[in-house]
């Protein structure tokens, strides 16, 4: 045998008796499929499982009875729930159009080069390295009526005493409190996914536009845009899909309250799943969510491809 | 050979008897870990328990998780059927699910063996903290430490000719402790917004707070007073006309009134801790808190050592009552060292340590401590607590009673705090999501 020869590995089958290929490409897998099967479908099926009943993890000694569809009725059919699935809403909509529209403003800004560029690309992405529980409780001090730095900054330009209002107790203001913190947080991150779909796109093209005198605001809306289009809605995804699942912050921040007026649904989730423990319901609660979002994000991710094949 | 012999002999001697010393201190020392809420009775129970370890040779670890998170941690352990706590003081309102569930161990055939009685026991704290069904002699815990919803006030500022003067001309009344919580509500207005010492000072921190238990255990010291009722006395379960009754209606209003006249600004998620954060900082005039409280402010710089006074929750149109709250202390039954929980609980069932247990700032419940000559004047609030605890009604401590807490606080929260519907709305909806649950549990 020549040196060449020896160097080649013979095929593994011929190393494992009896193993063809096919089976050998099956073990080097299956621990992955196993484990895939334990951790995500095996719960899944379960939790759809536990929707049709009336079981409590708190109570283990209950008979766990069948009760069909009527923990579905009762979520579907449940003002409490669509209130919190409109604060959910009003949180997701308005933190992705305000994030998408300052975060593509900074980017625009920043890609221009100018000096210090480094330094403000630095600073403006902090908040994002910050835990959100601490983010919570800061802003919370920074919302106080009384000695809280953004009431003192509002009353110095609008004149109203400072103790006045209050961000968090207040039903009409809450929301909005919630609002101005993901987006002092995220909105950088919005800022660097833009960046970088504004650096990708070629000088050349811009160039050939100038020859064609095309003015900046039509290489705006005809260039730049189209081509940044992929990565705001890989944005829009990203942030739609975390500040979905929201849980921490506003936890931090208000706890849902006052009233339910900043319940978000992970939040209402967690509360009937493990404050009330009542474990079927919950399970269907969270059955219709991944519904709805996994149906949301499956339309919004074809939308996605038609766009990038352009 | 011989002398080799008994060498060997000897040596294999002081070997086994060793290894039989070795095995008997490990079955005899155990290691417990013992359960609670992070808050200063806790530090105390740590000191008092340094005379338990000298004792019996079992060494005592503690876990603490502070109040917010203490019932989703420790119901969560309970539930998953954990190992981590060998004692628990657990809330009065877990019994009924810790027993019906095996989670804790139940002490009748100790208490009789080692003659702990349940009459040396405020009978309050018996039936709130260690019975499971109420009102039977079936015990899951030993008292551990008795508390109960009270007021603090500036006696200070209440004492100022000038601010007593004012008070006087617009209500027609001497600045006094409130005999009636009409009379609090108008002391709490009549404070808020006030300049004292160059600062705004306001009426009243209650409790508002809306994850765990918070504005439940406030709001429920107005309906007592106010002719709320859980259920129907003569009938089990039967909540139409008792949660929603006219004077229950009443009560919830003025609870909102409280909040909206004479709270501070932003105190719209208010429970223990800011409570006491509000009224030390001179930031309000009354404090409602749980008694356990009392020691801190005696002590505190600011507003102790006779700057303030304490008393009972005033009375309303149908009586005088007071939210219980306190704890008892139980053995898991998934614990490993449940010989050596026991032997800590006949430990804390002793009258000397149940007095130490008060001296280092603990709140005893047994019956020879508080009844005791001089307890009344062995602290400021010493005679407030006692009122208090004449007084006390509970919470449902039925096995569901996180669903039947949850529901309270999210219908109270949105009508006081948020401003959602009215008081009947309120408690019309407490009926019907109470019977839901109760149906759900098959009691109905």
């Amino acid at each position: 045998m020549d040196r060449a020869a020896r160097a080649t590995p013979p095929p593994v089958a011929k190393q494992i008796k009896g193993l063809s290929d096919r089976a050998i490409a099956w073990i080097f897998v299956a621990p992955t499929i196993i484990i895939l099967l334990a951790i995500n479908i095996f719960p899944l099926i379960w939790t759809i499982y536990l929707s049709f009943t009336n079981y409590a993890v708190n109570r283990p000694n209950r008979d766990v009875s069948f009760v069909g569809l009527r923990n579905y009725e009762r979520i579907l059919s449940d003002e409490g729930t669509w209130a919190t699935m409109q604060a959910t809403a009003h949180f997701l909509i308005w933190t992705i159009v305000i994030q998408v529209l300052i975060g593509f403003t900074l980017a625009y800004l920043i890609n221009k080069k100018f000096r210090g560029n480094d330094l403000w690309t630095t600073i403006i992405v902090f908040p994002m390295m910050l835990s959100p529980a601490v983010v919570g409780n800061f802003w919370t001090f920074l919302y106080q009526p009384q000695i809280g730095l953004f009431n003192y900054v509002v009353s110095f330009f609008t004149g109203a005493d400072p103790s006045s209002f209050s961000m968090i107790a207040s039903v009409d203001l809450a929301p909005w409190a919630i609002i101005i913190v993901d987006t002092w947080m995220w909105t950088p991150f919005v800022m660097l996914i833009c960046l970088a779909g504004l650096r990708s796109i070629p000088d050349s093209i811009y160039e050939a536009a100038e020859c064609d005198r095309a003015s900046k605001w039509r290489q705006f809306w005809t260039i730049t845009i189209p081509m940044i289009l992929p990565f705001l809605m890989l944005a829009v995804l990203f942030r739609g899909i975390e500040n979905f699942k929201m849980f921490d912050l506003v936890v931090q921040l208000t706890g849902g309250g006052p009233g339910n007026t900043t319940t978000l649904t992970s939040i209402d989730l967690k509360r009937e799943a493990f404050e009330k423990w009542r474990t079927g319901f919950s399970s269907a609660y969270a059955v219709i969510l991944f519904v709805t979002v996994f149906g949301l994000a499956s339309i919004y991710v074809k939308a996605l491809n038609k766009v990038k094949a352009r | 050979m011989k002398s080799k012999l008994l060498n060997s002999v000897a040596v294999m001697s002081v070997v086994a008897s060793g290894a039989v010393f070795s095995s008997a201190s490990t079955a005899s020392a155990d290691e417990l870990t013992l359960c609670w809420a992070a808050w200063d009775p806790a530090n105390a129970l740590v000191e008092l328990s340094k005379e338990f370890e000298a004792q019996s040779g079992h060494k005592m670890s503690f876990e603490f998780v502070p109040w917010p998170n203490f019932a989703d941690r420790m119901l969560n352990e309970l539930n998953s059927g954990g190992k981590l706590c060998d004692l628990l003081i657990g809330d009065s309102q877990w019994i009924g699910g810790a027993a019906e569930n095996g989670q804790f161990v139940k002490l009748n055939d100790f208490f009789e063996k080692e003659g702990i009685k349940m009459d040396d026991f405020l009978p309050a704290t018996v039936t709130g903290y260690a019975e499971w069904p109420k009102n039977t002699p079936n015990y899951y815990a030993l008292p551990a430490y008795a508390d109960v919803v009270g007021w603090t006030y500036r006696k200070d500022w209440f004492e100022r000719p000038e601010i007593a003067q004012e008070f006087k001309e617009k209500y027609g009344r001497d600045l006094a402790v409130p005999a009636t919580l009409e009379e609090l509500q108008e002391v709490g207005e009549f404070f808020q917004g006030r300049e004292i010492d160059g600062k705004t000072v306001y009426g009243a921190a209650i409790y508002t707070e809306r994850g765990s238990e918070g504005i439940t255990m406030g709001v429920t010291n107005v309906l007592y007073n106010y002719g709320f009722q859980y259920d129907n006395p003569d009938k089990p379960y039967e909540l139409e006309g008792f949660v929603n009754s006219e004077g229950a209606i009443q009560g919830l209003e003025l609870y909102k009134k409280l909040y909206e006249t004479a709270t501070p600004p932003g105190a719209s998620d208010a429970y223990m801790s800011a409570n006491i954060d509000a009224y030390k900082s001179g930031q309000v005039a009354m404090q409602m808190n749980f008694a356990f409280i009392w020691p801190g402010v005696e002590a505190d710089p600011n507003v102790g050592g006779g700057k303030s006074g304490y008393f009972a929750n005033p009375a309303g149109p149908a009586g005088q009552f007071a939210q219980l709250g306190g704890q008892g202390i139980s053995v898991v039954a998934n614990s490993d060292s449940k010989d050596a929980a026991l032997e800590y609980i006949k430990w804390f069932a002793q009258e000397e340590v149940q007095q130490k247990w008060w001296d280092v700032g603990g709140a005893s419940a047994m019956r020879s401590v508080v009844e005791a000559p001089g307890f009344a004047d062995s602290q400021p609030f010493a005679q407030t607590f006692l009122d208090s605890m004449a007084i006390v009604k509970d919470f449902w401590a039925e096995p569901a009673y996180a669903s039947l807490l949850l529901a309270t606080q999210e219908r109270v929260h949105n009508y006081v705090v948020a401003g959602q519907g009215t008081a009947k709305e309120a408690l019309d909806g407490l009926v019907e999501d109470w019977n839901e649950i109760f149906e759900d549990e098959g009691k109905k």
